[in-house]
């Protein structure tokens, strides 16, 4: 069992019960306060019950009294979970509104502990106050200063690949010729020409294929707090694997589940449930077939909101609204200026839209402009003849770079040269601005100077699917063109439920207090991991706000033994090097929560401190930052800093960084 | 600094220069070679000095240029900035549109036989896939639950990155052993499946053979994966040996690639099913891998829902890829693609849609695994259906006079087309039969019967309509579930014939 701190207010405290029996009947008639009076949504907990509004009002008012003694509790979200689960529930039928005797409470109840126990490994209590910050932009937006490792790595990383290029050549030389059985599957067979060409192969074959065990490693529960994962080995080099049917409990610095919301406990696991057993799975048909639901509707309006734009439609999957989205907005005769590191999904929407695609230099605003000059001045190709329409897209936040978007400077641009403006909020939304809306939020820009706003549901919010927010007008098109809407089935009931309840956590209007401090520990998480990371001396990508962490390894072998090594410390973390990544910067990617305490934090350095110095990950030359605050403001010798390689020790990390974090992190 | 100086200066480097040459191995062999060339050729140095130049030049241009610039000065490009005006960004909305988006069913509460709308109105519901209402399942419902209870929702990662769950390794053995093949793997949608299934394996260069109907999504795959592709006309199996004939000649002196027929199992859009033991021969005598989009005979056909292989007797593993869906007839969620495992691992490397997109949630990949076993344990249910699809087809087809069923005996999804004689008697555009079919979907409606209209591929912006392709004909989906009685469902196909019959006497139609 990892450590965890002990939160003195989780739980039951006196002070606290009598809202805990108003929110005992949750299973009944819950939550019914905070909601808007003829809301649909309120349908879905049973709200046809004959109850009187006095009584619903006062639930409402036990619950204000209760969320007032949580307002400077900390941990509100841990009060409510516990106390939603972990007493007895009523019988739905034999529920009263009345029934206010207190369940006989013993000093030690070994079931509410294992439930505890439970919830705190999807979600961790927070430790402190402190332990909180709120995602915003200041002064002056720059691309975040990027390290560069000593001559000496850089070139092994290269020999390295040249050996395992070589050797793989070797070993495919001979295995072709003495153990042709095994590579049947390369060469031609009786007439059919192979699946997999040889040399498209080749990269997986003998690259990827040594490392396999660090990839899609099986797990089972929920990917919240720590992760389990099944165990498994290999006895054919990576070929195959087999169970051996134990599991390991990691701490998750793997998933994309920045709140905290992959839950099966607390309102959102509640609330599907309840969807589940009033709506089925699924809607078993298609947008326009028969497959809107009220519960569409509702997420489709409360996005919307969320985002701040007037309207919104969702998809069950974040991938395919992207790749069905550009086909109804740009084609022929349109020109799409594409972030060179943008997504996937983009491309395989931007290639079947027709349009023209160029890329330009990551997140180079000036190598955006000098292509925005090219082809407005020169206009299509051949005919010279003006483009219909130039769609610049990018993404919110880069997913292997833990980068932002320059959203300031691209507003500008569009001022200057009226493109149009898609966004790709899929790991910014939620998870970067003071209210989690995404780097609208995050830049303090208002939504309406960026056309087009498309996310996903399956990060941030533990859900799953996707969205695509505009004007009214614009999505009404959309709406009659879109071949999602048309053949795709519909996002499910409990995943409909479940991004509802999770944006109203967020917006407060669900258990309030909790939404912000799932954004301010979110935060605040990725903040001092960042900065606890730098000072130990490894080179970090991104920008400081970010959640997503790549740290570099460079050396092709050092990510199974990364990989290796924080498994053996029991966490579990993901490794990627080329192809998704340049050939030389290999890196570790940890995707931070606000599921984690800072004592997870703090394991985290641990394991990276040692591992550190065992695989010479420590490159920074402190560029970057890392260094001391008051070093950093010493004067300057000649005219020139010397900036020190910060290598600090873990104690003074650990003792330094909660203050730390507030300030500027280089 | 005096000439002097600076000639002193270049005198140095110039030896300097010539030194580090010098210590440069290999230097001796270049000089060696230029002066006896030089001797003996001098002409011949010229040239090859010059190809030098060019090469180098040749170089350092950019790749290819597609078009001539024209050079402008930054104050023209200003200008031309500040007069070019785009296009908006969508077009603006029609009434047509409108009226679409205004009729858009919305149901309140579950999906079921019987499903309430919006306004107010309780409806028979024709119009979604819930063929053995599944979704009213109390059973499939708590077995759900528990999977929330212990996976939560979203699985929050790829499936490469921590995002293969172990009821994802279920539900693939559970659909590889249902179907007798060695592997399958699941996507998070099944929309999206087979348009990433073909890219990830025909690549440029490669060949297509297609079924001209092929469903949407299908030729999106078709088109994404840049392969050279050839259409056969629908379901005819002269056609196709025709093609294949056709592309082998072409291709004999060529080097040998990856040649692929892509058809479907039963025809999202018209209904019918392929043959598939004449499919599986042609594949065999031209040396073709067969894609098989199931989407819509998975789950119906056979006597346990294995598809079209079990409802044809053709053993699965002949048939390179089955695309399968979950969505649909299982009411679960996601898609599937079942063959050999080296087919399997390949996509799970190299699909776009599986290698870049979350898994699919826990709880759906559950309820996947269950309808599975139910439709193998209770065929009884399969049967149960098909004799309301007999017994709606009897009020349909060939009782009315004005439409005609084009899907197969035991196909769930009825497309009702007009009969064509009726049309070419009408003189009726393709637009016409569109809004005359709309308004009989309308009628059903306010006759209480919910049925949907067959959906027009979308076109691309600035696709010359010309180029636009395979349309399905307009037609009217009637989808027949267990969950109504015998009764209930002739009543209900007596219902769609009278709209039917109603509108196309109405007078804005008899004209
Ligand atoms: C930028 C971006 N867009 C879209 C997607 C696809 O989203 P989903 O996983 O919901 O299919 C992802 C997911 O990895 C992403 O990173």
């Amino acid at each position: 069992m990892p450590t965890r701190t002990i939160n003195p207010f989780a739980t039951v405290s006196p002070s606290s019960t009598p809202s805990l029996d108003a929110l005992n009947e949750k299973k009944e008639q819950p939550r019914r306060s905070s909601f808007t009076k003829g809301n649909k949504f309120t349908s879905l907990f049973g709200g046809n019950t004959p109850r009187t509004r006095s009584e619903a009002t006062a639930l409402r008012d036990a619950l204000v009294a209760q969320q007032q003694a949580l307002l400077d509790n900390p941990s509100p979200q841990q009060q409510i979970n516990t106390a939603s689960i972990s007493l007895p529930t009523i019988n739905l039928t034999g529920a009263t509104g009345e029934k206010m005797l207190a369940e006989p409470q013993t000093l030690f109840n070994p079931e509410e502990a294992r439930r505890k126990a439970r919830a705190d490994a999807q979600f961790g209590p927070i430790g402190s106050q402190k332990h909180r910050y709120t995602s915003t932009f200041e002064g002056e937006f720059g691309d975040p200063i990027e390290d560069e490792p000593p001559y000496y790595f850089l070139l092994t990383t290269y020999i390295s690949y040249l050996i395992l290029i070589v050797f793989g050549h070797v070993r495919d030389f001979f295995g072709k010729r003495f153990r042709a059985a095994h590579y049947s599957h390369l060469a031609e067979r009786d007439g059919y020409a192979p699946l997999n060409s040889d040399f498209d192969n080749f990269y997986t074959r003998r690259l990827k294929m040594r490392i396999n065990d660090c990839f899609s490693r099986p797990t089972t529960g929920v990917p919240g707090r720590f992760i389990t994962l099944l165990d498994r080995k290999s006895d054919d080099g990576n070929n195959t694997f087999k169970l051996l049917g134990t599991t390991t409990e990691t701490l998750n610095m793997s998933s994309y589940n920045y709140l905290g919301f992959a839950q099966s406990e607390g309102p959102c696991a509640d609330a599907a449930e309840q969807a589940v057993r009033k709506y089925g799975v699924t809607m078993a048909s298609s947008r326009t077939d028969a497959g809107t639901s009220e519960l569409t509707i509702e997420v489709e309006d409360l996005i919307a909101r969320f985002v701040g734009k007037p309207a919104s439609m969702v998809f069950s999957m974040g991938f395919v609204t992207n790749a069905t989205a550009f086909s109804t907005i740009i084609g022929k005769g349109c020109l799409m200026l594409s972030d060179e590191l943008n997504h996937s999904s983009i491309r395989f929407g931007a290639r079947l839209s027709g349009s023209m695609i160029k890329m330009f230099k990551h997140n180079d605003m000036k190598d955006l402009e000098r292509l925005l000059r090219e082809a407005i001045s020169q206009g299509q190709p051949r005919t010279h003849r003006p483009w219909k329409k130039i769609l610049v897209t990018v993404e919110g936040l880069y997913s292997m770079e833990g980068t932002m978007c320059n959203l300031p400077a691209l507003i500008e641009l569009k001022k200057k040269y009226k493109f149009n403006l898609f966004v790709d909020e899929a790991h910014s939304v939620g998870a970067v601005g003071p209210r989690g809306r995404g780097v609208c939020d995050y830049f303090g820009i208002d939504p309406s100077e960026v056309d087009i706003l498309m996310g996903t549901l399956t990060k941030s919010f533990g859900a799953n699917g996707g969205y695509l927010a505009a004007d009214q007008e614009i999505i009404d098109k959309l709406r009659t063109q879109n071949a999602a809407m048309m053949f795709a089935e519909s996002p499910t009931p409990p995943v409909l439920v479940q991004i509802a309840s999770s944006l109203r956590i967020i917006s407060g209007e669900l258990v309030p207090g909790q939404g912000q401090e799932r954004l301010q520990r979110l935060c605040f998480n990725s903040r001092y991991l960042r900065l606890g990371l730098k000072r130990l001396g490894y080179i970090v990508y991104g920008h400081d706000d970010s959640p997503i962490i790549p740290v570099m390894l460079y050396n092709p072998a050092k990510m199974p033994a990364f990989s290796h090594e924080m498994l053996k410390r029991k966490i579990s973390v993901v490794v990627v090097g080329y192809p998704a990544t340049p050939l030389v910067s290999s890196r570790a990617r940890f995707c931070i929560s606000a599921a984690h305490t800072k004592d997870d934090l703090d394991r985290m350095l641990a394991a990276c401190d040692e591992v550190g110095d065992l695989l010479q990950l420590k490159f920074s030359s402190g560029v970057a930052g890392g260094g001391d605050p008051e070093e950093l403001n010493a004067p300057e010798k000649d005219g020139l800093s010397i900036v020190k390689p910060p290598r600090w020790r873990l104690a003074d990390v650990v003792k330094r960084g909660v203050e730390d974090v507030q300030m500027a992190l280089n | 600094m005096d000439l002097h100086e600076m000639q002193n200066t270049v005198v140095r480097l110039f030896n300097d220069a010539n030194a580090q040459f010098h210590k440069m191995p290999g230097s001796a062999i270049i000089l060696r070679y230029i002066k006896s060339s030089y001797q003996d050729d001098p002409v011949r140095s010229a040239i090859e000095l010059f190809l030098f130049l060019f090469a180098v030049r040749y170089m350092l241009s950019p790749s290819y240029s597609t078009q001539k610039k024209v050079k402008l000065t930054e104050e023209e490009i200003d200008e031309l900035v500040d007069e070019w005006t785009p296009e908006p960004l969508v077009a603006a909305t029609t009434p047509a549109d409108e009226i679409e988006n205004e009729k858009r069913a919305v149901l309140v509460g579950p999906t079921g036989p019987k499903s309430k709308l919006s306004n107010g109105r309780t409806v028979t519901n024709l119009a979604s896939y819930n063929f053995y209402n599944f979704v009213g399942n109390e059973t499939l419902k708590e077995k759900a639950i528990q999977t929330l209870r212990t996976y939560g929702v979203g699985p929050c990662g790829p499936p490469g990155f921590y995002g293969t769950q172990d009821v994802h390794m279920k539900t693939e053995a559970d659909v590889a052993a249902h179907l007798g093949v060695p592997a399958c793997i699941i996507y998070a949608q099944s929309f999206s499946t087979i348009s990433s299934v073909i890219p990830s394996f025909s690549k440029r260069g490669d060949i297509i053979v297609a079924d001209k109907a092929v469903n949407f999504s299908t030729r999106k795959g078709i088109q994404i994966s840049r392969s050279t592709v050839r259409w056969y006309e629908h379901n005819d199996m002269e056609d196709l040996e025709r093609v294949l004939q056709k592309v082998t000649k072409e291709q004999a002196k060529k080097p040998l690639t990856r040649r692929f027929i892509i058809t479907e199992g039963m025809f999202e859009n018209i209904g019918d099913v392929s043959d598939l033991p004449k499919l599986v021969e042609l594949k065999h005598r031209y040396k073709f891998r067969l894609i098989l989009d199931e989407t819509w005979s998975y789950g119906v056909l056979g006597r346990t829902g294995r598809g079209l292989t079990e409802a044809q007797n053709v053993d699965a593993r002949e048939i390179d890829m089955i695309i399968g869906n979950l969505s649909g007839p299982l009411c679960a969620a996601g898609g599937f693609c079942a063959g050999t495992e080296e087919v399997v691992e390949h996509q799970r490397i190299s699909s776009a849609s599986y290698t870049y997109s979350a898994a699919l949630p826990a709880l759906l990949s559950t309820t996947a695994s269950e309808t599975i076993s139910m439709l193998q344990e209770q065929p009884e249910l399969l049967t149960a259906l098909r004799d309301n699809i007999k017994a709606m087809r009897a009020q349909l087809d060939p009782r009315s006079d004005w439409v005609r069923c084009t899907s197969d005996v035991d196909n769930p999804i009825m497309i009702l087309t007009l009969k064509p004689e009726v049309v070419a008697s009408k003189g009726w555009s393709t637009k016409d039969q569109t809004q005359l079919l709309q308004d009989a979907v309308d009628e059903c409606l306010a006759n209480s019967v919910l049925v949907t209209r067959l959906k027009a591929y979308p076109q691309g912006l600035g696709v010359n309509p010309r180029d636009e392709g395979w349309q399905p004909t307009p037609a009217i989906k009637v989808c027949v579930t267990s969950g109504l009685t015998k009764k209930e469902t002739e009543k209900a196909g007596i219902t769609i014939r009278h709209a039917i019959t109603k509108v196309v006497k109405s007078n804005k139609w008899s004209k």
